[in-house]
This record gives structure tokens, C-alpha cells and sequence, in this order.
């Protein structure tokens, strides 16, 4: 797949709301043991949001940006929370990363997906091993763009994402978060893994599986 | 197990609960047309008054939208249930109530409603309103003395918006009303115990377990974990180990006196409140600490969740004006009004 369109994320975004529908319970329970267990609640709401408002855009006008756009806004009105915030600043830098654009080349994929992780990071002030979706998002954002510029395909440039993203995900078992509802935990925090960073994973699993299953 | 609630649909709870809230106060609180999650007062802005605005996520009730009303907040922004409103019903809010003076956002420190009130207020600062935050940090068992910066805002809430809404009612200058909110909430302090969990409407499921004989010193208000689990206790032993994290950081002295607050979480019903409140008073006396004003009830809730808080309210003359001063709101009002 060497061109995505603005239908492509339209299915791309439609693809991640689905599957945070399917995990919706278990990111609650994992929120449970150490924040307020409704993390699950929250991503599948702001992503059915997205989803709707995106499908609802004039295949005939919208570019990557305003999916992206659109996306944020969606996900923000309906959600607040941190992970509001935290999305729809990574969305929208991402339609800022790709402005103008009619369509994206792999290399904008690229760097629309390392500008969500950037946006997060930005956002939530958080740096990698603070127990924290960024423990997901940045080390995935990172392995991606290093696939990238050794000219890798997006589907092995996902793969890369998705497995620094999963290893990232399980090294929050040992993290003492320091942002957030765990925060207040210390160390009784230890052991489980930060839902923020399983969110994360499943929505890079979903960019991997949207680009491997393209021709 | 599911839990039973008497609601239709979970995911519609929060705005059937503000219809119903529009429908039964209709002489105190007003929607904004459009944005039907900020709430304001009927009766509160006017010309030259700084506008308060609190809010936070649904589910605490009365907090945060029964404080809304004369003499306390002008405003308040109502998320899904235990999330922090989106930016836009905060704006909303903010213009609202903006009568020139500036605004003030007061609402409990969490991560979520710090991001979106920020972004808000970035925003509104685009539009030429002015808009300062005073951050509520009163739940002691969320961390040490010294990051009180750190601390969740939770009970405690009530007495900080209360002095800020007097202090904006008697048209005090942004600065004034700021720098009131943040001693009020320096000298306000708050410890919770938790003995059943409560339950989120889309969920119906426990939202953590705690054993048949029970119970969590310093759980938090949407059910994050406290700093000590263990048999549950007679209430007076309760309320000693509550009462003595309080006053060893409040280090009240003979003659001084407080502002109580016996905090139900939401099912703990007031025979329990008043045998801590019994027992708070005995202690209190036992000191020389005088209690000038006591609230015993539902005010800052986690829906079903049982157990209480105990808050207390350092005072010195200027908190006790305030908090003496007239408020009239949909779900709370003290001293005479005018």
C-alpha cells in the first residue's frame, strides 16, 4: 500500500474503534487494580466518536487532515477525562504533521503516527518509564520510524511499533507511576500493567493489522 | 455479579441525571443552550463579580453541580461519570460567568480535569478572559505533607468553594478571590475510609473488592486504592485512626477553631455519619478545639460506594466570615439569604 487516503484512515480509525469495543472490559479491569476502572469505558467511547464523525465526512472533500481533525474533536467532546486530552492532541498533530496533503505516502504515515506519540507525550508531560501510556507510544513511535528509514514496508514498519509498543506495555508491570490515578500508589503499583499503555498496544496492533491486510 | 441501579441505559446516565437535576431546581440552575453540560446559577453572575467555576466528573452528586447557586459557584462543568469534563462545557461555563472581573476554576486535582481545565483556559485566554486556577488538595492519605501539591482534591472541596464563592459574592478582585480559594484549601483536610465499592453505570460491576469484614483507609472517591486495608472497626476506632492523620498535620491548638464535614461516599446512611460525628466532637472537646460549623450528609459522593470522610476546616477569622457567608444553591444552602 503505497498511497492512503482519507477513506483509508476513515477505516483505519473505524478498525480501532471496533477493538476497543472488544477490549473495552478488560482495559476496565486492568484499571481497576490501580486507578478507577473506567479506562476501557473511556477509549471506546472517544474512538466510537471518532469513528462516527469521520464516517460522516464528505468522501468527496475530506483530506488526512480533517479525518484527523475531525477525529480529535469527536474524541474530545465525548470523552474529557486524560485520555480526551491526551488523543485528540495526538490526532490533531497528526493532521498537522501531514497539512495539505491529499494523500499520504508511507513516509507521511510515518510521521502522522510519531506525531500522536509526540502530541501524548506533549500533552501529558510524561517521559518513558512513568508507567504511563508513553511507555507504549514512544518507544513504538520510535522502532517505527527507525524501520522506516531503513526502508522498510508499513506493514514491517507496524510490526517494529507493535512490538516495542508490547514490550513497552509489559515493562509498566515494574514501573512506580508518577502521573496519573496509580500515581498516589507508590509502589503498590508494582505487578500491573498501566492500561493507558494496553490501550496504546491494541490501537498500534490496529494500525498493524489495517497494513498487513492491504495489498 | 451485576450490580442493580435504577437507571435505563449507563452510557445516558449523566444527561438524564442533569435533566432531572434542570427539571427539579429550575429557580437556582440553568443549561446553557446548546451545551447541556455546563450548568450555571440562575441567580450569582453580574456585572463586575468574579465568576466562579468548579465541575468535574459526574457521579460525586451533590458535587459538583449542587454547589452551583448565590453566594457560592456560578458555574459548573459536568463530565461522564467519574471523568473530567472535555474543554468545551468548561468554556461554555467560563463565558457564561465571565462578567469582566475574570474567572476562577476550582475543581479537585487530577490528572484529567488539570488537562482539560487547562486547554480551557488556554483557549479563553485567546478570547481576552482571564482565567486563574486554584487546584483542591485536600485528601491527606493521597500522598505526604510535603507533595501536598500532589494530593487529590476530594470533601475538602466543599469548604474551599464555598470560601471562594463568599469572596466572589462580596466582589473581590480575581487576585483576592484567588488567593483566598488557596488558603482555604491550605488549611482544609480530609480522610476517607471505604468499607463496599460502588459500581459504574455502563459497568455494573464492582469497581474493586474489598472482603465481607473489610475495609480501606484512604481509598479515593473513584475507588483508588488507599494506604491501609485491613478488619473493618467500630466506628470510634475509625474515626480516632481518620481523625488523628488530620489533626497531627493540622496541629490545631487549644481555642482554635474548625469547620466539620462527615462526608457520606454515597450509601453509609447518617445514623453512621453522627456516630462519627459523636465521636469527632469528643475528641475535638478533648483538645479545646472549638467546632464553629458541622455538615453531616451527602456532599461529595463515588455513587454507591459505602463509607465516609472525615474533612476539617482550619479557621481563622477571614475562613469563618466566609464560610458564615450566605449561599443559596440547588442542592445546599446556609446562613440567612438575602
Amino acid at each position: 500500500m503505497t498511497t492512503i487516503t482519507a477513506d483509508d484512515l476513515k477505516s483505519l480509525i473505524a478498525l480501532i474503534a471496533q477493538a476497543m469495543t472488544r477490549e473495552r472490559d478488560r482495559l476496565c479491569e486492568l484499571d481497576g487494580a490501580i486507578g478507577d476502572a473506567d479506562h476501557g469505558i473511556a477509549m471506546e467511547l472517544g474512538f466510537s466518536a471518532a469513528a462516527k464523525a469521520t464516517a460522516e465526512l464528505d468522501p468527496a472533500t475530506a483530506d488526512p487532515t480533517l479525518v484527523f481533525n475531525t477525529a480529535a474533536k469527536a474524541f474530545l467532546n465525548a470523552v474529557g477525562a486524560s485520555s480526551g486530552p491526551l488523543y485528540a492532541t495526538g490526532l490533531m498533530r497528526a493532521g498537522a504533521a501531514v497539512k495539505g496533503k491529499p494523500s499520504l505516502t508511507a513516509d507521511d504515515m510515518v510521521a502522522a503516527f510519531a506525531a500522536i506519540a509526540k502530541g501524548i507525550q506533549d500533552r501529558g508531560k510524561a517521559e518513558v518509564g512513568e508507567k504511563t501510556m508513553v511507555d507504549a507510544w514512544t518507544p513504538a513511535a520510535a522502532a517505527c520510524q527507525a524501520a522506516r528509514e531503513q526502508g522498510m514496508p508499513l506493514e514491517e514498519c507496524f510490526s517494529a511499533a507493535l512490538a516495542a509498543a508490547e514490550a513497552g506495555m509489559l515493562a509498566t508491570k515494574d514501573m512506580v507511576a508518577t502521573k496519573g490515578r496509580s500515581s498516589r500508589l507508590g509502589e503498590r503499583a508494582l505487578g500491573h500493567v498501566d492500561p493507558g499503555a494496553a490501550s496504546a498496544t491494541v490501537i498500534v496492533a490496529c494500525f498493524h493489522g489495517f497494513f498487513s491486510s492491504q495489498p | 455479579m451485576k450490580t442493580k441501579k435504577l437507571i435505563n441505559d449507563g452510557a445516558a446516565a449523566a444527561d438524564e441525571m442533569l435533566v432531572g437535576v434542570l427539571a427539579a431546581h429550575p429557580n437556582h440552575l440553568r443549561a446553557i443552550e446548546g451545551s447541556p453540560r455546563s450548568i450555571v446559577a440562575k441567580h450569582g453572575p453580574r456585572a463586575g463579580k468574579v465568576g466562579l467555576v468548579i465541575g468535574g466528573g459526574s457521579g460525586h452528586e451533590p458535587s459538583f453541580l449542587g454547589f452551583v447557586g448565590k453566594g457560592l459557584a456560578d458555574a459548573a462543568a459536568v463530565g461522564n461519570v467519574f471523568a473530567s469534563p472535555p474543554p468545551d462545557p468548561i468554556i461554555e461555563c467560563a463565558k457564561a460567568v465571565n462578567n469582566g472581573a475574570g474567572v476562577l476554576f476550582a475543581y479537585g486535582n487530577y490528572a484529567g480535569d488539570v488537562m482539560n481545565f487547562d486547554m480551557a483556559a488556554e483557549m479563553l485566554t485567546m478570547d481576552d478572559i482571564e482565567v486563574r486556577t486554584v487546584l483542591t488538595t485536600d485528601d491527606v492519605a493521597s500522598a505526604p505533607i510535603d507533595q501536598r501539591d500532589r494530593r487529590r482534591g476530594v470533601a475538602g472541596n466543599v469548604f474551599v468553594f464555598k470560601a471562594a464563592g463568599a469572596a466572589c459574592d462580596l466582589m473581590y478582585s480575581l487576585d483576592e478571590v484567588e488567593r483566598v480559594a488557596r488558603w482555604a484549601n491550605d488549611r482544609t483536610y480530609t480522610m476517607g475510609v471505604a468499607l463496599a465499592p460502588c459500581s459504574l453505570p455502563q459497568t455494573l460491576k464492582p469497581n474493586f473488592q474489598l472482603g465481607d469484614d473489610e475495609m480501606e483507609i484512604g481509598m479515593g472517591i473513584h475507588g483508588e486504592p488507599g494506604v491501609a486495608r485491613g478488619p473493618l472497626k467500630p466506628a470510634d476506632q475509625v474515626t480516632t485512626e481518620l481523625l488523628d492523620r488530620i489533626l497531627g498535620e493540622m496541629q490545631p491548638k487549644q481555642g482554635d477553631r474548625v469547620a466539620v464535614l462527615i462526608n457520606s461516599l454515597g450509601s453509609t446512611p447518617l445514623m453512621e455519619l453522627y456516630i462519627i460525628m459523636r465521636k469527632v466532637k469528643m475528641t475535638l472537646d478533648t483538645l479545646g478545639v472549638d467546632i464553629h460549623l458541622s455538615l453531616v450528609g451527602n456532599y461529595c459522593t463515588s455513587l454507591e460506594m459505602a463509607g465516609a470522610s472525615i474533612t476539617l476546616m482550619h479557621l481563622d477569622d477571614e475562613l469563618q466570615r466566609l464560610i458564615d457567608h450566605p449561599c443559596d444553591c440547588a442542592m445546599f444552602r446556609s446562613g440567612e439569604v438575602l
